[in-house]
């Protein structure tokens, strides 16, 4: 079917299954590559974008479902070189190590830090529980994410 | 390839379920959508996600309603349930983590209603029926009937489940309700055990009643009816040893990979026990 729909401001549309998963989507029929797969089940939050202003793992979300929706990508968080304020943070604190699980950090943590909810780093810790990370541990990455919620 | 239908009203989507029982109902998808990559594609998919109605929360004086589409995130940020109905409002903030949270609806744990749901044991509690809806018209079930084996339940072919109602925990009365989940991790593990429970006190704080509901013990989330009997009238502290010896002897939980029987069983205990201590609401 034919699917239009927002990605990162821009209207976009792709031809593909319904079924097909807004992660493939994003990758294969948008080229946004930012996007990572890590374990394809909802676990790990690698895949983490944001659908109509909430943060989803994309890989359990259905093509048709996106329809007329509004998705933004790791790659709309920045403007121009301007980065968003945690990609920044994590770039400044060493926030990252191997790169699989950071754009969905750095997009699960500009929603936590847009919307105000970065409001200790125990709630930090609680927010972000679904971006599992194996290389750095998450210290490095709640200190970015608090500075960037101070720096806003 | 797969057929997409997005319904305007709930009367157009049960008028779709009904002409096309071999579609998928799907909503936030965290549950069907898992590995879809490498599933045989549906034959078709009735999208119920924002569907206009579907995912109200709704209050009343005797009772909460709570729409089969709204989100676990939707039902833990909302003020009633927040105020009056805190061991669902604790289940929902242990389902998964903020991306699950923000996609996966009270219908969908229904509708699958494994033995791990994780708001499941909590219906029980607070004894929610279930309103169904199809073409031939609605009925309510409650939700201990609902469930009936391994992932089966009695939503006919041509249902979609509507809603949840919740009665009103009276805020003059001394009943208590608990939530306990026990997982190798907080967030996003699947449960090896977990529970709910109302407890009503009397003025001496004995126990007057409890329904205490667990998952993971069973081929369906369970009242403990034992503990239940075994609990009333007596003062807190026995009530919760009492509670834990019943518990421990009417459960034959399974071994699997993530957990062995003999674990799950002496956890339920403790869980069940600590339904007694460490009453949070």
């Amino acid at each position: 079917m034919k699917i239009a729909l927002r990605v990162n401001g821009e209207a976009r549309e792709v031809e593909c299954s319904p079924w097909k998963r807004l992660l493939d989507v994003v990758r294969e029929d948008l080229r946004l590559t930012g996007t990572k797969e890590g374990c394809g089940e909802g676990e790990c939050g690698a895949c983490t974008v944001m659908l109509d202003g909430e943060v989803v793992n994309s890989c359990l979300v259905a093509a048709g479902q996106c329809a007329g929706r509004d998705v933004t990508t790791v790659e709309g968080l920045a403007h121009g070189d301007l980065l968003h304020a945690v990609q920044r943070e994590l770039v400044a604190c060493g926030g990252a190590q191997c790169g699989i699980c950071t754009p969905g950090i750095a997009v699960c943590a500009a929603h936590v830090v847009d919307r105000g909810l970065a409001t200790s780093r125990d709630q930090v810790r609680e927010l972000l529980a679904g971006n599992i990370c194996r290389c750095t541990g998450y210290q490095l990455i709640v200190d970015a994410v608090m500075k960037a919620a101070r720096d806003r | 390839m797969t057929e997409y239908v997005r319904p305007r009203a709930l009367d157009e989507a049960l008028a779709v379920r009904a002409a096309h029982p071999d579609y998928m109902v799907l909503a936030g998808g965290t549950d069907l959508m898992v590995n879809a990559n490498h599933k045989r594609e549906p034959a078709g998919i009735i999208d119920l996600w924002r569907l206009p109605g579907l995912h109200a929360i709704t209050t009343s004086d005797d009772h909460i309603a709570i729409g089969a589409g709204a989100t676990w995130l939707e039902i833990q940020r909302h003020p009633r349930v927040l105020e009056r109905y805190r061991a669902l409002a604790a289940a929902a903030r242990e389902i998964g983590a903020l991306q699950i949270q923000a996609r996966a609806t009270l219908g969908g744990n229904v509708g699958t209603s494994s033995p791990v749901g994780d708001s499941l044991p909590a219906l029980l509690a607070y004894d929610a029926d279930l309103e169904l809806a199809s073409v031939r018209g609605r009925r309510r079930v409650p939700y201990r009937e609902f469930c009936t084996g391994y992932r089966k339940t009695q939503l006919a072919a041509d249902e979609l489940i509507v809603a949840a109602h919740l009665p009103n925990p009276d805020p003059s009365s001394t009943t208590r309700t608990a939530w306990r989940k026990v997982g190798t991790r907080r967030a996003q593990s699947i449960s090896k055990v977990m529970g709910a429970a109302m407890i009503d006190l009397d003025r001496d704080r004995r126990v007057r009643w409890a329904r205490i509901a667990l998952g993971a013990v069973a081929d369906r989330p369970i009242r403990i009816t034992a503990a239940e009997d075994a609990v009333r009238g007596l003062p807190l502290a026995e009530a919760a040893e009492a509670a834990r010896e019943a518990t421990i002897a009417a459960i034959a939980p399974i071994d699997d990979v993530r957990s062995t029987s003999a674990y799950r069983r002496e956890v339920a205990g403790n869980v069940v026990a600590y339904f007694f201590s460490g009453i949070i609401s």
